[in-house]
C-alpha cells in the first residue's frame, strides 16, 4: 500500500528540496544565486544535510565526490554558476558516477535578477548530460525523482534546469510521487579506468558516454516524461517547461506535445507530433533550442520570430506568435528602481569613489546598485569576480594618469567565489602604478537573501564553523597595504584611505566591515546563541 | 464564478506584498480550488517595484496573470497602481491603499492584510479559510491585528 497524498501549495524550489528529502539525498550542496538559493536553505529547514561552498565549481567536486562514495548529491546554482562549475560537469559525464548527482541549474529568462540570460539547455548538449525540465511545483518534484532514478540507472550525473519562473511560482503539489529505491550506504569501491580521467582512460569513457545517451535516448521515446493534450489537428505545439502553461492558456484547443527530458531529445516522437498536424509550432523561452533540433531533422515547424527571442515569455507574446504578430509590443510603465537601502555602510563606499572620480571595476550584488544615481559609481560589471581582473587590465593599459584612478570593488560574498584567484593574480602581475582593492564586507551574502559564506565563520545553518580572514590572506599573499575600517563610523579614515592608496604605486586592499542592516539583528542572535553554547 | 480569478498584489518592497500573496494563494488552496502565484524576487528586495500575481479557479496554466486580464489590482503603494494599471481587464476592480481607513489599523505594517479585507468582499471565499490562512502565515503575536485588520479592510 502506498503512503496517503498529502497536497501542498509550494514554490519549485520548495519541491526540489522535498523531493531531496524523500530520496534520502544525503548532501545537498550549492552556491546562493537567485533563483536558485531557497532549495538548499528549504532542504535543511526540512532536515536534510545542507551546506554553501564558496562556489559552484567546489559545490559540484564536492557532490562528484559523494556521488562516487555511493551517496546520492543535489548541488544547487543559477544559470551562471554552472559556467563556473562547467570544468567538473563536462568530465563527470565521462567518468559516470555510483550514486545519484542532481545538478540544478536555474535559468533566469528576462534577468530578474542575473547578468544576462543564456540558456542552460546548451550545457546539457556539450557537455553530454541528460537534462530534465520541469513545468510546475508538481513537476519539480517529480522530476527530482526521476533525475535521482536516471542517474542511478544509467550511473551519470543528470541536470534538472528550473527557470525563475518554475523556482519561484507556488503551485499545488502532491506528494508522494512515486517511490525511489532506498539510497545506498556509501562505501568506497575502487574503479580506477573508470574515475581516473587519463587520456588513456578517458577515451573508452567518452564512448561509455555516448552509448549511455543512445539508450536515454530510446528510453525517452518511449518512456520519457512527454505530456501529450490532444485536441484539434489544425495547430500542434512543442513546448518545454514554463512555457507549456502559457500555452495551454493562449491556445486551449491545440495538440500539444510537451518534452520534459529536452536532452536527448526525442526526435521521433517530435517529428510524428509535427507531421500529425497541419501547422505545427514551437513554443520555448530562451535559445531556439528545441525548434533547431526539430528542423535539422527535417521536420517542419515555425519557430518564434526573432523579436520573441529575449526575454521570458508570458501568454500574451505566445497568442502573438501564434498570431504571426509583428506589431511592437507595448513596453511597460517602468516602476521604482531598486537601491542601496537608506543606512546601508555600503553607501558611503560609492559616495567616496563618485567624489574622487575614479574608473571603477564593479562586481556581482547589492552593492552592483552603485552604478545607480546617486553614486553613479561603477563603471563595469561582467561577472562573478570580474571586478579584480578587469581593474587590472585597465591599470596595465591606461595612460598613467587614468590608469592611477582605477579601483576594483568586490563584495565579501564575491571575494570568496572567485575574487581570491583575481588577488593572487594582482600581486603576481602587478600594474606599474599599483592596483587598490576594496573588499565590501557587509558580514552576509546580502543580495540573494542574506546567505553566509566561509567569511562569516557560520554554516548555511547559522551554526559556527571555519572563518576565512580577509586581512590575513592578503597580507599572506604578500600585499603590504591591508586596511580594515568601519565606513560608518569613519568615514573621512575611509576616504583618506583611498586616497593614499590611490596615490602610492603599491598594492592596497581596503576591507570596509560592517554588518548589512538587514542581517545585523540576526548575526547579533547567532553570535549570541553561541556564547550561550560555550 | 468565473473560470479563473487573477489578482495582482503591486507595491514596493518590505511592503508586504509577497505575504499578501501567498495569504492569498493559501486562502484559494484551502477553498479547494487550483491555484499558482508567482512573483520575481531577487532585485525587488531593495524597495523597489514588486508585484506578486495570484490566480485561481478550476484549473489553472500560467502562473502570470495576462496583461488586460486581471481581474482585481491591490495596490499597497498609490504610486503603483499608475505602473501596474496595464494589467487590469475592461472590468477590473483596482484596490489602492486608500480602500482602507488607515488610523483604524491598529499596526500600520498589517496594511497588506487589511487591503485582502478590501479584496474579501468581491470575492466568494468561505471567511474560515480567510482566517485560517492569516493565522497560518504570520506569528502569532501578530495574529490579533491583522485579523482587525482584515475585518477593518472588509466592512470597509
Amino acid at each position: 500500500m502506498s503512503p496517503p497524498e498529502i497536497r501542498q501549495l509550494m514554490s519549485g524550489d520548495e519541491a526540489v528540496a522535498l523531493a531531496a528529502l524523500h530520496a534520502s539525498v544525503h548532501l545537498g550542496t550549492g552556491y546562493p544565486g537567485t533563483p536558485s538559493t531557497e532549495i538548499l536553505e528549504h532542504f535543511e529547514t526540512l532536515g536534510g544535510r545542507a551546506q554553501w561552498a564558496p562556489n559552484e565549481k567546489v559545490a559540484l567536486e564536492v557532490g562528484i565526490g559523494v556521488s562516487f562514495a555511493g551517496g546520492r548529491a543535489i548541488v544547487t546554482m543559477k544559470h551562471v554558476g554552472l559556467n563556473v562549475a562547467a570544468d567538473p560537469l563536462f568530465t563527470v559525464a565521462y567518468t559516470g558516477v555510483e550514486g545519484a548527482l542532481v545538478v540544478v541549474s536555474a535559468d533566469d529568462p528576462g534577468m530578474a535578477s542575473s547578468q544576462n540570460e543564456q540558456d542552460n539547455r546548451r550545457f546539457a548538449v556539450a557537455a553530454g548530460v541528460p537534462m530534465l525540465e520541469p513545468a510546475d511545483s508538481q513537476e519539480a518534484y517529480d522530476f527530482t525523482l526521476l533525475a535521482m532514478e536516471i542517474s542511478e540507472r544509467w550511473r551519470m550525473p543528470v541536470l534538472l534546469r528550473m527557470t525563475t519562473r518554475v523556482c519561484h511560482s507556488k503551485t499545488i503539489v502532491a506528494t508522494p510521487g512515486y517511490p525511489v529505491p532506498p539510497a545506498r550506504v556509501p562505501a568506497f569501491v575502487r574503479s580506477v579506468p573508470e574515475r581516473v580521467m587519463i587520456p588513456a582512460y578517458a577515451r573508452p569513457a567518452h564512448l561509455r558516454l555516448r552509448a549511455k545517451l543512445a539508450e536515454i535516448e530510446a528510453w525517452n521515446e518511449h518512456k520519457g516524461p512527454m505530456v501529450r493534450v490532444d485536441g484539434d489537428r489544425k495547430l500542434g505545439i512543442i513546448t518545454s517547461g514554463i512555457s507549456y502553461q502559457h500555452v495551454r492558456e493562449a491556445a486551449p484547443d491545440a495538440c500539444v506535445l510537451k518534452i520534459g527530458l529536452t536532452y536527448p531529445l526525442p526526435m521521433e516522437a517530435m517529428c510524428k507530433f509535427a507531421e500529425s498536424v497541419e501547422r505545427c509550432f514551437v513554443i520555448e523561452e530562451g535559445d531556439p533550442f528545441l525548434v533547431e533540433a526539430v528542423r535539422a531533422a527535417g521536420a517542419k515547424v515555425q519557430g518564434r520570430p526573432a523579436m520573441y527571442r529575449c526575454g521570458e515569455l508570458n501568454v500574451n507574446r505566445v497568442r502573438r506568435i501564434l498570431a504571426g504578430d509583428l506589431s511592437p509590443e507595448a513596453k511597460p510603465v517602468p516602476g521604482k528602481p531598486p537601491e542601496l537601502c537608506p543606512g546601508c555602510p555600503h553607501r558611503i563606499v560609492f559616495e567616496i569613489l563618485r567624489d574622487l572620480d575614479c574608473i571603477v571595476a564593479g562586481d556581482i550584488g547589492c552593492y552592483t546598485l552603485g552604478v545607480l544615481p546617486p553614486f553613479s559609481a561603477m563603471d563595469t560589471v561582467v561577472c562573478m569576480g570580474a571586478s579584480v581582473g578587469v581593474g587590472l587590465g585597465m591599470r596595465h593599459v591606461l595612460p598613467e594618469k587614468d590608469a592611477r584612478r582605477v579601483v576594483s570593488v568586490i563584495g565579501d560574498s564575491t571575494f570568496v567565489h572567485s575574487g581570491i584567484t583575481g588577488l593572487v593574480e594582482m600581486v603576481y602581475n602587478p600594474p606599474k602604478t599599483g592596483h587598490v582593492l576594496l573588499i565590501l564586507d557587509n558580514g552576509t551574502t546580502a543580495m540573494t537573501g542574506l546567505q553566509e559564506h566561509p567569511g562569516t565563520g557560520r554554516t548555511l545553518g547559522h551554526q559556527p564553523t571555519g572563518q576565512i580572514s580577509f586581512e590575513a590572506l592578503a597580507s599572506a599573499l604578500g600585499v603590504k597595504h591591508v586596511t580594515v575600517l568601519d565606513p560608518t563610523l569613519r568615514p573621512a579614515e575611509l576616504r583618506t584611505c583611498i586616497e593614499e592608496a590611490l596615490a602610492r604605486q603599491e598594492l592596497s586592499v581596503i576591507i570596509t566591515r560592517r554588518n548589512c542592516l538587514l542581517a545585523a539583528g540576526a548575526i547579533k542572535r547567532y553570535e549570541k546563541n553561541h556564547e550561550k553554547g560555550n | 464564478m468565473k473560470k479563473v480569478i487573477s489578482v495582482v498584489i503591486a507595491g514596493l518592497g518590505g511592503q508586504g506584498v509577497l505575504k499578501a500573496s501567498d495569504i492569498l494563494a493559501d486562502v484559494a488552496f484551502r477553498t479547494g480550488l487550483a491555484v499558482k502565484k508567482s512573483e520575481i524576487h531577487g532585485m525587488s528586495q531593495r524597495g523597489g517595484s514588486v508585484t506578486s500575481d495570484v490566480r485561481f479557479g478550476r484549473e489553472v496554466f500560467s502562473p502570470m496573470v495576462p496583461e488586460g486580464e486581471a481581474d482585481f489590482l491591490i495596490s499597497l503603494a498609490s504610486s503603483e497602481i499608475a505602473v501596474n494599471r496595464a494589467v487590469l481587464g475592461p472590468a477590473g476592480i483596482a484596490i489602492g491603499p486608500d480602500a482602507v481607513d488607515e488610523s483604524k489599523l491598529t499596526n500600520k505594517k498589517s496594511l497588506n492584510v487589511a487591503l485582502l479585507g478590501a479584496l474579501a468582499r468581491h470575492l466568494d471565499l468561505p471567511e474560515e479559510s480567510w482566517r485560517a490562512a492569516i493565522l497560518a502565515s504570520l506569528p502569532e503575536k501578530l495574529h490579533e491585528a491583522n485579523l482587525h485588520a482584515f475585518a477593518v479592510g472588509k466592512s470597509g
